[in-house]
């Protein structure tokens, strides 16, 4: 068996190799696993399992943040609780995987979760180049900047020079780099991998800037030794619509976590709370009627069934309730996430 | 074909060695074949396709400056994906050589110092090896990253180091560089000839002390050849080097002040931290090979070596090493290779390695999975491979050394 020996050497490197690469070869194996399933459809799956697996952030409050406790708040576990409430009955049917911003995508197309609610942009290249749809938006940012008060900068346009502390695999990575290219400036980019790091080495003072999401600056400046030394620049360098992401290819999904968003904006915009929720099953408004399941079989549609809504809004309320629990105490007002009636933006197609 | 035929092909050695072989080709064609075919069907699914031509499109993110940004002359808008590759590898390569010697030294020193005599050495090295050993990598770097930080001043002030020349704040290590005038490549080749002479007296001196048993004054010779080549340059180009003055701007708009970056040597704290934890953590099991290589080498050579009057260094360096190295080598290339593979934990500090830029950065922008794992893995099987081919060569020769 002279050949023998080689076989066996090259079945051990490639074991060795996958060895080797540790945390890459998980995702590869998790990425085949999903691989053998993937004829079945997510809400299937999702039955089939008994919950819905949601991947967040690692912690940023407001958006998605656990207590001592492993309980998980925020808007975007909102999102993830009212699909759950919407497909069970039960909000307590999902589980939380927490997703660095460099790890997200890959844990959803590998089908390691189901929906990712992880303050993320929505973006072309992500929409189409990443195998992934963005189902909606539930909280409509721009990129900010926040410096030490003390080195008495007061616009953007002072940060010639800067060192710049943000997380790596985001937006914020290269809208930084066209702003500072556009305005002729020069900076230096540290991107960490958690957002936990970027926080420290900027309190530190390893950067003169902290550049993200705005309301992840709001979020993230609880955390620095001492807030009140820092000063957010009025200057929004980007656009950035955050909302859930599933995988392309399962419209079935897609429909059930757009549905489930626009149902809690559709909940707000027609005064259902979470309180009134029993109360106005008997409404006469025919909008109310139809989203609460009386009319119509708007749930069944969806593979769901026709209280979907009801239950979902009992569960975690509508968005402005989801919101005033959980964004409001940033410091953050509604702004341009205030309903479309209110002068906002915020603008849900109509369930009918 | 009959039931005795069967059995009479299968006794047939050669035969059965070509069936067995067959068999074991086909599962393994097999295999690669249905990995690909349902990773292409999904990968369809998903709307996704497989290629290479993203290396070639342009990478819209700035990059922490380091060496591979400096060799490739890193420029937004300008440099590829196959840039960041290219700086990636060059980085990880980076940490990984400058922390395999310096964990090789300190390895040693330490592993020889839990052998000594002396109580303080000895107690000095049992902490280090067992403390090391035992603390995640990841809580090193973040203990070191943020003990480095938030000891030293931001970039707007300093410590110096060696005043007027090393110096060292929030931004990094700044160090002067090296200028170079005419005459530079005359001093070069000089120097060479210079290199290339003193080797050659010292292989003659080798001989003669076989033969004679007494060595040339090797170290006097060395000394007069270099000396000579020195003044050979000097007296023909003067001296054809100076060093860069790192300047410190203390005036002007306060973002811009600190060092000026054209006029020394920049290295990032980032670096710094990966280096100290990867050399400190790995040195703590290099000595643990060191040890028990000492300890397999018999006390009776130790006690020859004393009885013939060597000194203890002497002891050491003449006989123990060389013989403890034929147990120290096989593990101690899997330590490099550990190291290696440890150095992408560096993506947590923002060290620009090949997983933080190519794998974090450029796959969120370019979402090609499986084409970039890949590229990695060639690149860690690359540097593995060759690892293990240098130490194997090594291990070889100390082996006839030994003899
Ligand atoms: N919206 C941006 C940025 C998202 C992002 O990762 N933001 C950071 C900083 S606010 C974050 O969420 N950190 C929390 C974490 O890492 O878990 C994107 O989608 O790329």
């Amino acid at each position: 068996m002279k050949n023998l020996p080689l076989i066996v050497i090259v079945l051990v490197i490639g074991g060795g190799l996958g060895y080797f690469l540790g945390g890459g070869n998980e995702q590869a194996v998790e990425q085949e696993a999903a691989m053998e399933t993937s004829s079945e459809s997510t809400l299937e799956a999702v039955k089939a399992k008994g919950y819905v697996q949601c991947g967040v952030s690692q912690g940023l409050p407001g958006f998605s943040n656990a207590d001592d406790n492993g309980n998980w708040t925020g808007i975007d576990v909102d999102l993830c609780r009212g699909v759950a409430a919407a497909v069970f009955g039960d909000a307590d049917k999902v589980r939380f995987t927490p997703l660095s911003a460099k790890q997200r995508f890959t844990a959803l197309s590998s089908g390691e979760i189901d929906i990712l609610s992880r303050n993320t942009t929505w973006t072309m290249t992500r929409d189409t180049q990443l195998g992934l749809n963005f189902a909606g938006v539930n909280y409509y940012d721009g990129q900010g900047m926040m410096v030490p008060s003390s080195l008495g900068v007061t616009s953007a346009t002072e940060l010639d020079g800067a060192n710049i502390c943000t997380n790596t695999g985001t937006t914020t990575e290269l809208n930084i780099t066209d702003y500072f290219r556009a305005n002729n400036m020069s900076f230096e980019l540290v991107a960490f991998e958690k957002a936990d790091e970027v926080v420290a080495a900027y309190d530190a003072g390893r950067c003169d800037v902290y550049t993200t999401d705005r309301s992840g600056l709001a979020a993230q400046r609880t955390k620095l030794t001492n807030p009140d030394a820092h000063f957010v620049l009025p200057e929004i360098i980007s656009k950035e619509p955050l909302g859930p992401v599933v995988r392309q290819g399962d419209d079935q999904w897609f429909n059930i976590v757009r549905w489930s968003l626009n149902a809690m904006i559709n909940a707000e915009e027609l005064g259902v709370t979470q309180s009134n929720v029993g109360s106005m099953m008997g409404s006469d408004n025919p909008s109310i009627k139809r989203l609460l399941g009386e009319e119509g079989n708007f749930g069944e549609e969806l593979g769901l069934s026709n209280d979907w809504a009801a239950n979902l809004i009992k569960a975690v309320g509508n968005y402005g309730e989801s919101y005033d629990a959980h964004v409001t105490p940033l410091g953050l007002a509604r702004g341009v996430n205030a309903l479309w009636s209110d002068g906002g933006i915020l603008y849900a197609a109509p369930i009918r | 074909m009959n039931s005795s035929d069967l059995s009479r092909l299968w006794n047939d050695a050669r035969i059965r060695r070509i069936a067995i072989q067959v068999i074991l080709v086909a599962l393994v064609v097999f295999c690669f074949w249905w990995l690909i075919s349902n990773t292409s069907q999904n990968l369809d699914k998903l709307n996704k396709s497989i290629g290479f031509d993203f290396l070639s499109q342009n990478a819209g993110f700035q990059i922490a400056p380091t060496l591979g940004t400096w060799l490739f002359s890193y420029e937004v808008g300008q440099s590829t994906y196959w840039d960041v590759y290219l700086i990636g590898i060059i980085n990880t390569l980076l940490v990984a050589v400058l922390g395999i010697i310096a964990a090789t030294v300190i390895g040693f020193l330490v592993g020889i110092m839990r052998l000594s005599n002396n109580i303080i050495f000895r107690s000095f090295a049992t902490v280090y090896i067992e403390l090391l050993r035992n603390i995640p990598l990841l809580l090193q770097l973040f203990f070191w990253y943020f003990t480095v930080l938030r000891s030293l001043p931001d970039k707007r002030g300093k410590v110096d180091l060696i005043p007027g020349a090393v110096s060292v704040n929030l931004e990094g290590l700044f160090l002067p560089f090296p200028i170079w005038h005419s005459g530079a490549g005359f001093a070069g080749i000089i120097l060479l000839i210079a290199a290339i002479s003193a080797l050659y007296m010292r292989a003659k001196s080798r001989s003669k002390q076989l033969m004679t048993g007494h060595p040339l004054a090797i170290w006097r010779i060395t000394a007069g050849i270099f000396a000579a080549a020195c003044l050979m340059i000097v007296v023909s180009v003067g001296i054809p080097m100076e060093w860069s003055q790192p300047t410190f701007i203390e005036t002007g708009p306060i973002l811009k002040q600190g060092f000026d970056k054209a006029t020394a040597i920049m290295i990032i704290p980032e670096m710094l931290a990966v280096w100290f934890a990867l050399t400190l953590y790995t040195a703590a099991f290099i000595a643990e090979n060191v040890r028990s290589g000492i300890l397999a080498v018999s006390k009776g050579q130790t006690e020859a070596a004393n009885a013939l009057g060597l000194s203890t260094g002497q002891t050491l360096r003449l006989i123990v090493i060389p013989q403890a190295m034929r147990v120290i080598v096989p593990p101690l290339t899997s330590q490099y290779l550990n190291l290696t593979k440890n150095s992408s934990l560096a993506v947590a500090i923002a060290y620009p390695e090949l997983v933080s830029i190519f794998a974090g950065t450029a796959m969120n922008q370019v979402g090609k999975e499986i084409e970039m794992f890949f590229m990695m893995m060639v690149v860690y099987l690359t540097f593995s491979l060759l690892t293990s081919a240098f130490m194997n060569w090594f291990n070889h020769r100390s082996k006839l050394v030994e003899r």
